[in-house]
């Protein structure tokens, strides 16, 4: 390791103002601070500082990432296999699916890390690790048979427009992520539904050739709630690709068509209690929205007039993007309410809007997406009443004392 | 008692070499030296000349805007420098030591029988008011105010800080002098905020126990809960080693400046309390007790979380009592240190594994600051270590916007730079809080005033 040292040592000269290679400072930077934590003393204030810093936060989110992922490329393969009716074993199945997400993970990582590269350097600037997150997250949040071009104009779209003209990671108001499955959404809507970009049918490098089964379809259980809607009630009954029926069971483990990392409860929750363990993101959060979820989703039913509202609570919160975006993309601090206060009415209206629009919006049927990217908007204003309540307890001691 | 204030918020840090109470011998200082920029809110003109001889007592600057304000030597000598930086900002007055010190006389007097007029006048005087500081902005206080209240900590709860029970040991008399002397200044009471189970007694004050982590100690805490600061009321604040010294003058007649500073740090090879006068050289306070040739090292003339970095050369600012020894970790390089599991790494957040070794564990922090600076992006981090009834992160970014209206909304009044110490020491993003404090505050006066 001294060897590796020495030899940064000796060409950092070159990447200093006026140097040969001055053009790639932040990118020199970025990957000696990568490689070594920096030996930089502090000047003014406390002497010693909190071993955490932003990249070791952003390190225990893709940890906690890790499980949906790969559990994601399994059901991928998984559902792959399923649609042409052939069983491989496990290992195989993993790797068709391993090798059907790749493309989109490096695809995210290239165009949105190449943008962050781009505009540290060209603002003088440390490379921010927040895309390091949202890189991981687009992938997990879109249909396996999304065109790889589409992603890297969505991705590319959102870096920039949600993200470095409001000046860089900690600055955004949208989360990244979300507003890359937004652009993917409204802007190309017929590559984004339907019954077949949620399962990949064809190969996959070559691998996983064969004809698709009678009576394979792809739709995914929210896909088949919304299609149903006019279907008398008692009637309507989930399946799965082949036209099994589901059970509660099936949807907590996940081996069904959705997009890649939010189908499996199961790896979302052990997400979670990474995140909750390192406290690295606010229990309060998570547990409003799923809170706020249940509790409309249980209003719903007492209504009770269509399909969608007759849904379950549980597998309201089980289904589609709820866990995954309860978990992950709520509790970004970021765009999330600052206040502890907030928190809980950020959390809760993410969960009370995610289902309205779940049940109420007969042309979309996935609301998470949507549900908090409006939170986004509100968080400050939920945060400013917040404050008021703490300005009023302020002002009215200065009164009565 | 019926007053005690328990808080949860805050974080004890331990950090190896506690000092243990034991007195030191150090070596005379040869050099003591006033320093204008310990006091907050002053500008120094400097009343003596190379080569005056003075006395401890004697005045060697004042406030130019407060010419009551003086500033006295500690020592009785010669004044032998004037040092000046840029744009002729005094930097200190030094002053060589007589071989024994003589005394300015003062006379001794009885501060229950003094108006509030004439213990002003005695403070004055002998060079004891700027001990005093005022919020809001904390600064050396105003002759011309009187304060609704006076508060005194003497809990200290800082990383490795002294004792006050131990320094207080003896000079218990000195102490009940200066809190009457105090007493006589404000209409309202002096409220003294104790160690809980301490078995401290003093009369004519208002005794409150406080209980829980730093910054317990923090004299905001007290105020904020007792007596919260509105806008427009004033109150005093005063270390409690002070209070002694402001006692001695009463009891003994002299401005005797001697005070316990306590040698603290994981570089040190001796730690303990020693007896020293303020505005004496760190090189006499540290010769021979540090752990040197190892790595370069720090030393701080205060705690690790308010203090500020000296050499051996320069002298122990206006208000220590501490010094405290780390090690300067410039010449660490650590190898992917944001992937591996962390064992003996502090941190408040459960991200290393060090949380699962218990609250106890001593560990060694250098001064890296080890991260990149940041925009901020955690929540809740600030609050978790900040007890008051005030949100620090939307206080602080109301500071950066200097939205003045914002600003006194959220309680700026009534805090100070050091409450912030710990936000920065947690804070993931490195910004430097207590400088945006310090600042915003000296800023916000100019623009009140």
């Amino acid at each position: 390791m001294k060897a590796l040292r020495n030899y940064l040592d000796k060409i950092k000269p070159n990447f200093e103002e006026g140097g040969k290679l001055a053009m790639l400072r932040s990118v020199f930077e970025g990957m000696e601070t990568f490689l070594y934590v920096p030996n930089e003393t502090s000047k003014s204030g406390v002497h010693i500082h909190d071993s955490i810093d932003a990249k070791r936060t952003m390190t225990a989110v893709i940890i906690a990432l890790v499980p949906a992922l790969l559990f994601g490329m399994y059901n991928t393969g998984y559902q792959h296999y399923l649609a042409i009716g052939t069983n491989p074993g496990f290992w195989m199945t993993f790797v068709y699916g391993f090798l059907a997400v790749l493309p989109v993970v490096a695809v995210s990582y290239i165009v949105g890390l190449g943008i962050e590269f781009t505009v540290a350097q060209w603002k003088k600037e440390e490379i921010q690790e927040g895309f390091l997150v949202s890189g991981i997250l687009i992938p997990l949040i879109v249909p396996v048979d999304t065109p790889l071009w589409m992603i890297a104009v969505a991705t590319a779209f959102a870096v920039i427009f949600a993200k470095e003209v409001f000046g860089g990671t900690g600055y955004n108001i949208f989360n990244v992520a979300l507003v890359t499955r937004a652009f993917l959404f409204f802007a190309y809507p017929s590559a984004m539904s339907g019954d077949r970009v949620f399962v990949r049918t064809g190969t996959t490098f070559g691998i996983g050739e064969g004809t698709i089964v009678d009576g394979f379809s792809g739709a995914t259980p929210l896909g088949q709630v919304t299609v149903a809607s006019g279907d008398p009630l008692g009637s309507f009954q989930m399946v799965d690709a082949l036209g099994h029926p589901l059970t509660t069971w099936d949807l907590f483990l996940g081996l069904i068509p959705g997009s890649i990392g939010e189908t499996s409860v199961l790896a979302i929750l052990l997400g979670a209690a990474v995140l909750l363990f390192t406290g690295v993101a606010s229990w309060k959060t998570m547990l409003s929205v799923f809170a706020g979820g249940a509790f409309t989703a249980a209003i719903f039913n007492l209504i009770g007039t269509t399909v969608a509202m007759s849904l379950s609570p549980v597998d309201h919160l089980l289904l589609g993007g709820f866990a995954f975006g309860a978990v992950f993309m709520a509790t970004d601090p970021v765009t999330s309410a600052r206040t502890e206060t907030g928190k809980y009415i950020f959390g809760f209206l993410i969960g009370v809007m995610a289902i309205v629009i779940r049940t109420l919006n007969p042309g979309y049927p996935e609301g998470m997406m949507l549900a908090i990217l409006l939170m986004n908007i509100f968080a400050p204003l939920i945060d400013y009443y917040v404050l008021e309540s703490n300005i009023k307890r302020r002002l009215k001691r200065a009164v009565t004392k | 008692m019926a007053n005690v204030i328990k808080i949860k918020k805050g974080l004890d840090i331990h950090l190896k070499g506690k000092a243990s109470e034991v007195l030191l011998t150090a070596k005379k200082s040869d050099s003591y030296a006033i320093v204008p920029d310990s006091y907050n809110g002053i500008v120094p003109k400097v009343s003596v000349r190379t080569g005056d001889k003075v006395k401890a007592g004697s005045v060697l600057m004042t406030d130019k805007n407060r010419p009551e304000i003086k500033f006295v030597s500690p020592v009785s000598g010669e004044v032998t420098a004037v040092n000046r930086g840029e744009k002729r900002k005094v930097l200190s007055i030094v002053v060589k030591p007589d071989a024994s010190i003589e005394y300015e006389a003062f006379g001794k007097k009885d501060p229950s029988a003094l108006t509030p007029e004439e213990t002003k006048e005695t403070l004055l005087n002998a060079g004891m008011w700027p001990f005093i500081r005022q919020r809001p902005y904390e600064r050396v206080a105003s002759p011309a105010d009187t304060p609704r209240d006076i508060f005194i900590s003497t809990l200290y709860s800082a990383p490795l800080a002294p004792d006050f029970g131990f320094i207080v040991q003896n000079q218990e008399a000195d102490f009940q002098a200066g809190l009457d002397a105090l007493a006589g200044l404000t209409p309202g009471k002096v409220f003294v905020g104790v160690k809980k189970g301490s078995a401290q007694k003093w009369s004519g004050v208002e005794i409150v126990e406080v209980e829980g982590p730093h910054p317990a100690g923090n004299v905001s805490v007290l105020i904020n809960h007792t007596k919260p600061i509105n806008k427009g009321e004033t109150v005093w604040t005063i270390y409690p080693d002070d209070v002694i010294i402001i006692g001695r003058l009463f009891t003994k007649g002299i401005a005797d400046f001697s005070r316990l500073v306590v040698l603290t740090g994981s570089e040190t090879t001796e730690r303990g309390y020693i007896r020293a006068i303020a505005g004496c050289t760190i090189r006499s306070l540290v010769e021979g007790k540090l752990l040197e040739g190892k790595e370069h090292l720090r030393i701080i003339s205060g705690n690790v979380l308010t203090g500020k970095q000296v050499s051996k050369d320069d002298y122990l600012y206006a208000y220590d009592n501490q010094i405290t020894v780390i090690p300067e970790g410039d010449q660490t390089h650590e190898f992917f240190g944001w992937a591996t599991p962390g064992t003996g790494k502090f941190s408040l957040s459960h991200t290393f594994l060090t949380w699962l070794l218990g609250k106890n564990k001593e560990y060694v922090l250098d001064a890296r600051i080890r991260g990149g600076k940041r925009a901020m992006i955690m929540s809740n981090e600030y609050d978790k270590v900040f007890p008051l009834d005030i949100y620090p992160e939307f206080l602080l970014k109301a500071i950066l916007a200097f939205d003045i209206e914002k600003m006194e909304n959220l309680g700026i009044y009534e805090i100070a730079p050091e409450d912030f110490a710990l936000c920065e020491f947690v804070d993931t993003s490195k910004i430097e809080i207590q400088k945006i404090v310090s600042d915003g505050l000296n800023l916000l006066y100019k623009e009140m005033n």
